[in-house]
């Protein structure tokens, strides 16, 4: 029963033909099946499946990396995450981006593809808006930039005394932002952080979502408009229950990067910012593990982290479905 | 570039509809799209251009207002980050690193992927399940050990053992999509090869790679952009300066600005780390998008 999709997703679709020829086991396929399967997928195995593996087995123990001593814990050290007020903070900061994050980003560019594909004439054959390319050569561009860069060109925009934002709004009168400073002020530090993460992946989302729509059979929406649809209807009614299951997928991916975050984070304030304001899991791991040497501990980090992001992907497969999405989405 | 780019947007702007179907609202409604959308690519495209603009004032010009323009537009700013900063070093660890992972990682991707899409064998269902649990959990559940691992075999703070974990971590993605591409790819083909006396091996290098090259085209593009922004696995398992790669090099030169000013270098250094994915992504960027709109209606 469970044997039958597998070989037609990996048999090429000849099984029988397969069969035959696995029956000539010669030197020549020999080598070629092991060297082709085994050495990748030692090197696979090696450095991503056994770090996966052993940090489930470090967080249980107190290890503290440099000595030989390794003594198993049990959940002591998840015990104690959560009587840490700093990794607490961390943690509610993480779930903050998970919600805001992908709420924003993926609203933001549904509305950017929803105008380049609808903005054109309602008359005659169905078509985008003209000279939407440009506009997507510009949005796209920001998701090919180094996070780093990103976060340093932003670290730039937003300081203070010398910064091009405060400069706009001073020179637009609002002097009380003469030497604000956003990255700075626990109110806004957050926020700001999050604009920018936001900037730099709207551009790919919408080109997704772009994608999308344009895969929609222009029939359904000569139908849609006989029946007496306009615009705002169409993009509700026929165009994104069509594509819910292409935002299911970006959902999850910008939750995954939302609650990843670090290189955003740590360059914009390396130091988790005022007040810990923007402090992630990510962050507090890093630093845990690198900087205090408590390896243990950072790796229950990371299997929390591991988990959030499970639960947060499990949670969009559940709403989606209980909202009436494709059986077939998962 | 953006020069260039933003004359072209003027075209469509000054367009005017000519055909007689369009009525008053749509002129309204293609007016309000074209607001948004400019609108968001000038926050797109100000920061950057801000930034270029800014590599090639000197600091006190910088201090003195963010909009001037440089008194003389030199380079000046180019040559100290890129000699004395070290991004000139830093550039050269990220080319090798970068190069050889990516021609590693699609040769080994490429026949993962090939074996996973033409043979049958007991395990294959594993193999994809490991592959799909490489590309959810994040990395940072596997840094810790990850540093254990190249420290225990000697290449922790290296280029090899850099090279050898960019290799890992890309390799799902690359066997995921090579996959999709090598089962669309006719297995007769292969067949009629190896009626025709080729083995297993040639089969592969002559007539079924070759086949693939559009979608291994993609997938390099893709590969290279993230190798070349990844910063997370340098910062923890490369940590000797003489091995750093642009991303961290340019990450521990904003940190030390607070106390060593020197805004303007660090500007050039920021568009020295950019101007390699700006000329990708300009030569690609069709390939780009149109892999981004592939991956989605599967």
């Amino acid at each position: 029963m469970t044997q039958t999709p597998i070989e037609v997703k990996l048999g090429g679709g000849a099984p029988a033909a397969a069969r035959r020829r696995r029956k000539k086991l010669t030197l020549d396929k020999a080598s070629f099946m092991v060297v082709f399967l085994g050495v990748p997928l030692l090197i696979y195995v090696v450095f991503v499946i056994s770090p996966f593996a052993q940090a489930v087995w470090y967080s249980l123990t107190n290890w503290s990396g440099f000595s030989p001593k390794m003594t198993f814990i049990g959940l002591d050290n998840y015990v104690k995450l959560f009587q840490d007020d700093i990794f607490l903070k961390a943690v509610r900061n993480s779930v903050i981006l998970g919600i805001f994050l992908p709420l924003v980003t993926i609203v933001l560019s549904l509305i950017l593809a929803s105008v380049v594909t609808i903005g054109g004439s309602s008359r005659g054959q169905i078509k985008g808006l003209r000279g939407s390319s440009f506009y997507r050569v510009v949005s796209f561009f920001p998701y090919v930039i180094p996070a780093v860069a990103i976060g340093i060109i932003w670290l730039m925009v937003y300081d203070p005394s010398s910064g091009p934002l405060n400069g706009i709004l001073t020179g637009i009168g609002l002097k009380g932002f003469a030497s604000y400073p956003w990255l700075g002020d626990p109110r806004t530090a957050l926020i700001a952080s999050m604009f920018v993460i936001v900037w730099s992946f709207v551009g790919f989302y919408m080109i997704l979502f772009i994608a999308a729509i344009k895969g929609i059979p222009a029939e359904t929406f000569e139908a849609a408009r006989i029946d007496g649809a306009g615009r705002f209807r169409t993009l509700v009614s026929i165009t994104i229950p069509l594509i819910r299951d292409n935002i299911q997928t970006a959902y999850i991916y910008m939750g995954i990067a939302a609650l990843d975050a670090f290189i955003y984070m740590s360059v914009l304030n390396s130091g988790g910012g005022p007040g810990n304001s923007t402090l992630v899991m990510s962050q507090r791991l890093f630093t845990t593990a690198f900087t205090k040497g408590q390896f243990g501990l950072a790796c229950a980090m990371g299997v929390v982290l591991a988990a959030v992001t499970l639960v947060f992907a499990g949670l969009v497969f559940l709403v989606n479905r209980l909202t009436g999405g494709s059986k077939e989405a998962s | 570039m953006s020069l260039k780019l933003s004359k072209k947007a003027q075209v469509p702007a000054g367009h005017v509809e000519r055909t007689a179907q369009t009525t008053k609202s749509d002129k309204t409604v293609a007016g309000i799209s074209h607001v948004i959308l400019a609108f968001w690519s000038l926050l797109v495209i100000l920061p950057l251009l801000w930034t270029v603009l800014s590599s090639f004032k000197t600091s006190s010009e910088i201090f003195a207002s963010p909009f001037s323009l440089p008194a003389n537009w030199s380079f000046t700013n180019y040559v100290t980050a890129w000699a004395q900063a070290g991004i000139g070093s830093y550039f050269i660890n990220t080319i090798i690193v970068v190069g050889c992972a990516l021609v590693i990682v699609m040769v080994l991707g490429a026949m993962c992927a090939y074996v996973l899409a033409r043979y049958v064998f007991p395990g294959s269902r594993l193999i994809y399940y490991l592959m799909l649990a490489g590309l959810t959990f994040p990395i940072f559940l596997a840094i810790v050990p990850l540093f254990f691992i190249l420290k225990n075999i000697g290449l922790l703070n290296t280029l090899p053992g850099l090279i050898i974990v960019y290799v890992a971590f890309a390799l799902p993605f690359t066997v995921f999509f090579l996959f999709s591409f090598f089962k669309a790819l006719p297995g007769e083909i292969a067949e009629a090869a190896q009626i025709d006396g080729a083995g297993e091996w040639r089969t592969f290098f002559q007539v079924m790679l070759p086949m693939a090259r559009p979608g291994l085209a993609s997938v390099a593009i893709f590969n290279f952009l993230g190798l070349w922004n990844q910063y997370l696995i340098p910062v923890a398992i490369n940590t000797n300066h003489d091995h750093w790669v642009l991303s961290q090099g340019i990450a521990a030169f904003a940190g030390q600005q607070g106390y060593a000013v020197d805004f303007g270098s660090l500007f050039a250094a920021v568009v020295i780390t950019v101007i390699p994915v700006f000329i990708a992504y300009l030569l690609f960027q069709r390939q780009l998008q149109g892999s981004v709109s592939q991956g989605t209606s599967k």
